[in-house]
């Protein structure tokens, strides 16, 4: 590392940032990709997909997330994590995956960047407290050192009596090169290292405004004699090196193929930024980072709370893709409440810090459906909620469908209302109704359409059944239970083998498998230790599982390929697990 | 071009490498091209045998015994080894079987390395967004999983059971199937894709990548087809729509970075779809193939 690559040095103006644009620069031998999200946030990543190479400047913005060219891969505003790999639409990223980013400044009507960053951008106090404006960008074919050189030479003058005339050159601590002017005219110039071989000069005036086309003009011809003089000269020199680009490794864990999502273990702490009652028993929190950007959630991803009073519980983000800079999740208040939902509406006030942790994503959504369903219950709307956001801003069709008890009851209508898909409220229905709007909405299931279902548990069985009894293909049916209402028994005991270390572990009644992995030692993620979100799915190679939670489908359970060690238990004597 | 691959890659230097159609020349006149940054002039002789030298044109040293290459025909196209070739051409079966069209349908420069423009070809997921309305279209883009295996005997990867939703699978469809391709990667720097015929459901199209590396990173690619095309009466309309895929491929490859192909597995971020293009990067590592690829992350 240099001391060129502490530096900050602009690499663009904040105009290049033009909506939907992915602006192409390049910093001391790096490629850059530069692009403005529709909130205004400027982007500054490395020029380079990090899964075949392709550069991210011939990809898309739409507003929220940097699209891939090659494959489609999706990257999010902000975190440049990840959130979507069209060739798995079932899986959900791993949340590592994530593009390398410069640290940015917008200042001086210029974006800045440092390879490595470090502290802030240098105060210009020429700069501060004026109008200025940045002046077109000039490229030229020498090496930074011979620009600064010359440029401290350059001569502005027309006439003795003009503006520009008193201008002399100085150099401040940072290396900007100031031509302190009479009153407010004043010009600052910073070179930008492309290359070795060649430079971009920016320029800041003050005192001047784009209606003054004539001094405009003159600024620019002064800067392209200038240019002229610089490459003549640098014709004559040793052409240095080429800077080579540094391509940084991608981490271990993403060198071999990602089989499940990352466990999300890391702890974020949030600040409470908003906490607003969204329905007569729903409040909606908005939780911002604290110094840091919290990775991105993608579509049906939940997060753990940790709570003041001890207990974890676990809440789906709402947020769409546009929404990156915080995590907001809706929380109802459960009359039978232990403690979770009643901490969280009576006790946390705006303000608070909250630990939660990185969002893990057991309830994925595939974008490579024709028409999506979603079909929510109750507080059941808010993984359905960020569902339908994304697939509106990927501009596929959808339905949404909300089962309410009665308009008092509808969480995030504003933002329910600001969909622009069809969305249609069931609102008082009865259990019977329910079932008719049910087989309704799922008559006539057609190719490529997939449903997602998230409610209380009745309601959600009795969707379930609606598609079967309509024809839908089980695993075009995806839904996600808030809690497993079973009863489990755990009264059997038996033996697992743990193909991967070669370890045999008994398990006895009363014991959960996870509880024994843990035990002894094994780390396996997971989550609400009900069978019903997902998270400590472990895969079996042999043996007949006695399934007893609510996560896996009809089909999954009978293919025994997997396990939810937080519940489930084993038929047969013995079980397989591949760890 | 001043990388010589005799002092840097014996593996590439005693390969056969494909340097030109023949569909392409007048026999009896010479032409001239390169291979692994040597300068090389070729022609076809009026009785139809290639004679392939080192050197321009310019420098009229012509062709005599010290310059000559080893140089052959095959599947339409002059075959040029440098060094001393371990192996012959490889086969392509289909090409002898009657019904078939066989045609070059382009030979294009591309600003990228050989390793590139193959893993390129071995690439289902990139359709949808690369080759969109032809040989995928959003939102299908499942890559389904499929088997890879290297064998041994022959020295060859192979990728079966692959499937692909396709709007235009090629000249001769007109309407979305499921597409199935088997893939083959017989030589470092050529790969043979098979899929479903439009036109005879028993027996698959073949097409061929053949690369011919310039040097490092500049090389031309030759696509062969042999396929069964009743529909399209010219030949012409049948290479048109190869030549607008790899017009499609073209961008892209030249937008891909490094040029060389990097073969540190913590280079890039490799996902289930790939498993054909980690199985092609460790079987370059294992050839010590040098030529074209960054063996270590700097």
């Amino acid at each position: 590392m240099t001391d060129t690559h502490l530096k900050w040095y602009p690499i663009a103006a904040s105009d290049d940032l033009a909506p939907r644009h992915v602006f192409d620069a390049q910093l001391l031998g790096q490629e850059i990709a530069a692009w403005r999200a529709d909130d205004g946030f400027a982007n500054v990543w490395e020029n380079r997909c990090l899964h075949r190479g392709v550069r991210l400047s011939i990809g898309i913005n739409d507003g929220s997330e940097l699209k891939c060219q090659y494959h489609g891969w999706r990257y999010s505003n902000r975190s440049a994590n990840c959130t979507y790999i069209p060739a798995h639409p079932a899986d959900a990223p791993a949340r590592t995956v994530c593009n390398r980013k410069y640290t940015t400044r917008e200042k001086y009507g210029l974006v800045w960047t440092a390879i490595e960053s470090s502290g802030d951008v240098p105060p210009i106090s020429l700069l501060d407290d004026t109008a200025h404006m940045p002046l077109r960008a000039m490229p030229m074919n020498a090496s930074a050192a011979l620009v600064e050189e010359m440029l401290k030479g350059a001569s502005f003058k027309r006439d003795d009596n003009d503006r520009w005339s008193g201008l002399t050159a100085e150099t401040d601590s940072s290396g900007a090169i100031l031509f302190n002017g009479i009153a407010t005219f004043n010009l600052v110039f910073f070179v930008q290292p492309v290359d070795s071989t060649r430079s971009v000069v920016r320029g800041v005036a003050t005192g001047i405004s784009d209606g003054d086309i004539d001094e405009l003009r003159h600024l620019n011809a002064c800067l392209s004699v200038l240019r002229r003089a610089i490459e003549t000269r640098a014709a004559h020199q040793k052409r240095a090196d080429p800077i080579a680009p540094v391509y940084t490794q991608v981490d271990a864990e993403l060198a071999t193929m990602p089989d499940r999502s990352d466990t999300g273990a890391v702890g974020h702490r949030v600040r409470v930024a908003h906490k607003t009652m969204t329905a007569n028993d729903t409040a909606r929190f908005e939780l911002v980072g604290l110094g840091e950007e919290l990775p991105t959630g993608q579509a049906g991803a939940h997060i753990d709370v940790h709570l003041p009073n001890g207990l974890i519980r676990q809440y789906s983000l709402t947020n769409g893709p546009t929404e990156t800079d915080s995590y907001v999740i809706g929380v109802k208040r459960e009359p039978g409440s232990t403690g979770g939902s009643q901490c969280l509406h009576d006790t946390v006030r705006e303000g608070d810090i909250l630990m939660v942790s990185a969002p893990r994503n057991n309830f994925p959504l595939r974008r490579d459906a024709v028409r999506s369903v979603f079909v929510a219950g109750g507080i059941g709307i808010t993984p359905l909620l960020s569902m339908a956001k994304t697939i509106e801003n990927q501009r596929l069709d959808y339905d949404l469908h909300y089962f309410v008890r009665d308009d008092d009851h509808v969480a995030f209508a504003e933002q329910i209302a600001a969909l622009s898909g069809n969305v249609t409220l069931h609102k008082g229905l009865s259990v019977e109704n329910t079932g008719k709007a049910l087989r309704d909405i799922y008559q006539g299931p057609a190719n490529a359409n997939h449903t997602y279902i998230c409610g209380p548990g009745p309601m959600l069985d009795a969707a379930r059944t609606a598609a079967a009894e309509c024809g839908w293909r089980e695993d075009a049916v995806h839904f996600e239970y808030f809690k497993n209402t079973n009863e489990v028994d755990a009264s059997s005991s038996f033996e697992i083998a743990l193909a991967r270390s070669g370890r045999t572990l008994q398990v006895n009644a009363g014991e959960t498998v996870l509880d024994v992995l843990r035990t002894n030692g094994i780390s396996i993620a997971s989550c609400c230790s009900q069978g019903a979100c997902g998270t400590c799915k472990v895969a079996v190679i042999e043996g007949d599982v006695d399934h007893q939670d609510v996560h896996l489908t009809d089909s999954e359970k009978r293919q025994n390929a997997f396990i939810m060690t937080c519940v489930s238990r084993a038929k047969s004597n013995r079980l397989v697990l591949d760890i | 071009m001043v990388q010589h691959a005799n002092l840097t890659d014996p593996v590439v230097y005693n390969l056969w490498h494909v340097i030109s159609a023949i569909d392409d020349l007048t026999p009896g006149v010479a032409d001239e091209t390169a291979l692994l940054g040597e300068a090389l002039c070729f022609v076809l002789t009026e009785s139809g045998k290639p004679v392939v030298w080192k050197g321009t044109l310019k420098d009229r040293s012509g062709d005599n015994p010290d310059t000559r290459v080893r140089s052959q025909l095959g599947y339409g196209y002059i075959w040029a080894a440098l060094g001393e070739p371990e192996f012959d051409i490889f086969e392509i079966p289909e090409y002898a079987e009657s019904g078939r069209r066989n045609m070059n349908a382009i030979s294009v420069g591309l600003h990228t390395s050989a390793p590139r423009v193959v893993e390129n070809f071995l690439d289902m997921a990139h359709f949808p967004f690369v080759h969109t309305d032809l040989l995928g279209e959003e939102p299908h883009t499942e890559v389904a999983e499929y088997d890879v295996a290297y064998n041994p005997e022959n020295c060859e990867i192979w990728a079966t059971n692959c499937w692909f939703y396709q709007p235009k699978a090629s000249a001769a469809s007109d309407e979305g199937v499921m597409a199935e391709y088997k893939y083959r990667v017989p030589h470092p720097f050529c790969a043979v894709l098979y899929k479903t015929s439009p036109d005879d459901e028993t027996r698959l199209d073949a097409i061929a990548v053949f690369v011919q590396p310039l040097d490092e990173t500049h090389v031309r690619a030759h696509l062969m087809l042999s396929v069964i095309d009743h529909q399209n009466e010219l030949d012409k309309h049948i290479r048109l729509f190869q030549q607008t895929i790899l017009g499609q491929d073209k961008p892209i490859l030249e937008n891909q970075m490094p040029r060389r192909l990097p073969l540190d597995p913590r280079a890039e971020t490799p996902i289930r779809a790939d498993k054909v293009s980690i199985m092609y990067r460790r079987w370059l590592r294992e050839l010590e193939l040098q030529y074209g690829v960054i063996r270590q992350a700097a």
